[in-house]
């Protein structure tokens, strides 16, 4: 660090690549002044696999998979919009059915992304217990996803022009007992969050978003839902079937009676959306219609419909974390010619920094984690201070967060 | 905020504003679920010169949600498309608005659009690196995803000589 930025009695602090609140490596460089954090800046990169390269040796149905494997919160929605990028170039109707299979998929892995994310923010603040909580109703939640697909993780459900597993009726007894055990576990965790004194102390007041710099940084999904923004690509446009349902903008102010933006805002809306995507999923099985599953079944017939798509298209849907965006743009070849990916995330990086001006290092982990579900253990911070040089481990700050939390009960 | 706009009336409203300058327009209805609900998207080719100002009248219209700015390079030309949406906020209202611009390589330039939405600079900073387009009055000119010792004039989304081709070739020359 330059001497000039020494004499002017604030510091910086970097944090990352590998973050205490991510699970993908991002570089924060805090500028403080005591605790107080100044300024934030953001460098990213760190892993660019070059998954758009990667997709212009091979075809669309290929790609399903390339795509899968872009988050592993995320491996229904990043394929899911490109089947809809490619159906919206090659025009392919995509059978009802289909369309309500793949709302229950899409609302499946909200709640297990929201689930998961509600635990780990848990952690951040030092509250253990309900982290294991959490993760016991995810694992559920996650059983039931094995059950309808196969898999955990990466499901492989998707196909373009549709989806490849189907329910039966002889599932539904099954996932009709789970969605009872989710909703009864709902009632639990909305208990826990909404009425503890440790989670109100820690979360209100603190990483506040306001509606324009949320409008004006273009956030996306819940982080801008907590703001007051009404944006939500399931109820701002018809696709899947999303536009048969009963369904309608999150916000906190329908709990609370009023929108602060805070950390605490964006846990009421995850909640929230927990329990409207048990509720999506039960009016999706009602309303079900019968019929085909797949616009084309034949792989090779559809494969040689591809290829002859000329024309270009956009796949919107409201990922767990906000709006994922995929182009695709087909030239009559096996491949596409351009692929662009953009995941929620990247929108949700400018806002951090309004957020987290103005707060204390001990909040940087839940701030930091409050607009996105994904972290991780293994951290470490660098502080450079006049020369000397010192750092802080992941357990470290995470003591320092659980100290803050200790302090404000006291 | 302007009284809400269908689809025609946004396509119309632009081409009375700037006439010919507006290349070409389409309107894309689709239809899902049962009920048939629909869902409009716009594709529309403006001219470089009126781009900034379609933005502005945009921002003056309703504040868009820039999705992303994705682009091609056309051989000739790099395509830049700015994903937006407007009319969201009431259901099944919104409208997808893809403006597609083209500048030439031998000028691959643009203005920046962070100064009405600040939103943009990270995309803005993804195209500059990955297409090397130089976007005018951009206020962080730094790279965003690629390293800091990325070679000058290599740009991973190119498909001529700029693009990144001997690298990947020949990595084991490069790693020395």
């Amino acid at each position: 660090m330059s001497d000039n930025t020494t004499t002017k009695s604030t510091y910086h602090v970097p944090v990352g690549p590998i973050h205490p609140a991510l699970k993908e490596p991002v570089y924060f460089e805090f500028e403080l002044s005591g605790e107080e954090i100044v300024d934030v800046d953001v460098k990213l990169g760190h892993v660019h696999r070059a998954v758009e390269w990667a997709s212009r040796k091979r075809n669309p149905v290929q790609i399903l998979y390339l795509a899968e494997r872009i988050c592993g919160i995320c491996s229904y929605c990043h394929p899911v919009a490109f089947s809809l990028a490619v159906e919206d170039a090659a025009e392919i109707e995509v059978p009802e059915r289909a369309n309500y299979l793949r709302v229950i998929q899409g609302e499946l892995e909200r709640i297990c992304s929201h689930v998961l994310w509600a635990g780990v923010a848990a952690h951040e603040i030092g509250f253990d217990t309900v982290l294991y909580l959490t993760w016991e109703i995810r694992e559920k939640a996650l059983d039931l996803t094995e059950f309808l697909t196969g898999n955990r993780v990466t499901k492989g459900i998707t196909m373009v022009g549709g989806v490849r597993r189907d329910i039966t009726k002889d599932m539904l007894p099954r996932i009709q007992k789970d969605l009872k055990y989710l909703k009864e576990a709902y009632q639990k965790l909305a208990h826990v969050f909404l009425d503890d004194k440790t989670f109100k102390l820690r979360s209100q007041n603190c990483g506040i978003l306001t509606k324009e710099d949320a409008m004006r940084l273009c956030a996306v999904g819940p982080t801008t839902r907590a703001s007051g923004v009404k944006k939500d690509v399931r109820v701002d446009i018809s696709y899947f079937a999303y536009g048969d349902l009963d369904i309608d903008y999150i916000t906190p102010d329908q709990l609370t009676g009023s929108v602060n933006g805070d950390v605490y805002d964006r846990i009421i809306t995850r909640l929230l959306e927990v329990k409207q995507s048990i509720d999506l999923i039960e009016q999706a099985i009602d309303k079900m219609p019968a019929g085909e599953i797949v616009a084309e079944p034949k792989l090779a017939k559809l494969l040689a419909q591809l290829k002859k798509v000329e024309g270009e298209g956009v796949g919107l849907h409201e990922a767990p974390r906000g709006e994922v965006i995929h182009y695709v743009k087909m030239v009559g070849k096996d491949a596409p010619y351009t692929w662009k990916v953009r995941a929620p995330t990247y929108n949700n990086i400018l806002p951090w920094i309004p957020m987290l001006k103005g707060e204390q290092i001990a909040d940087i982990p839940i701030v930091a984690a409050s607009t996105d579900p994904c972290m991780s253990c293994t951290n470490r911070v660098a502080i450079v201070n006049k020369k000397k040089r010192y750092e802080l481990t992941g357990e470290d700050l995470h003591k320092l967060s659980v100290e803050k939390t200790r302090r404000m009960m006291q | 905020m302007a009284k809400e706009k269908t689809p025609e009336q946004l396509v119309k409203y632009f081409k009375d504003k700037f006439k010919t300058k507006i290349k070409s327009a389409k309107i894309v209805k689709k239809k899902a679920g049962l009920k048939k609900n629909e869902t409009s998207s716009i594709w529309m080719k403006i001219d470089k010169s009126i781009f900034k100002d379609t933005v502005k009248h945009l921002v003056d219209y309703q504040y868009p949600h820039l999705a992303v700015v994705s682009g091609n390079d056309l051989g000739k030309t790099i395509e830049l498309i700015y994903h937006f949406s407007v009319n969201f906020g009431t259901r099944l209202n919104a409208i997808n608005l893809n403006i597609s611009v083209e500048i030439p390589k031998t000028k691959p330039e643009i203005e920046t659009i962070c100064d009405w939405i600040p939103g943009a600079l990270v995309t803005e900073r993804e195209k500059q690196e990955m297409l090397g387009v130089k976007i005018i009055g951009i206020p962080d000119t730094r790279k965003l995803f690629l390293p800091d010792d990325w070679p000058d004039g290599i740009y991973p989304w190119r498909r001529d000589k700029t693009g990144p081709e001997k690298y990947y070739k020949n990595l084991h020359e490069v790693k020395k």
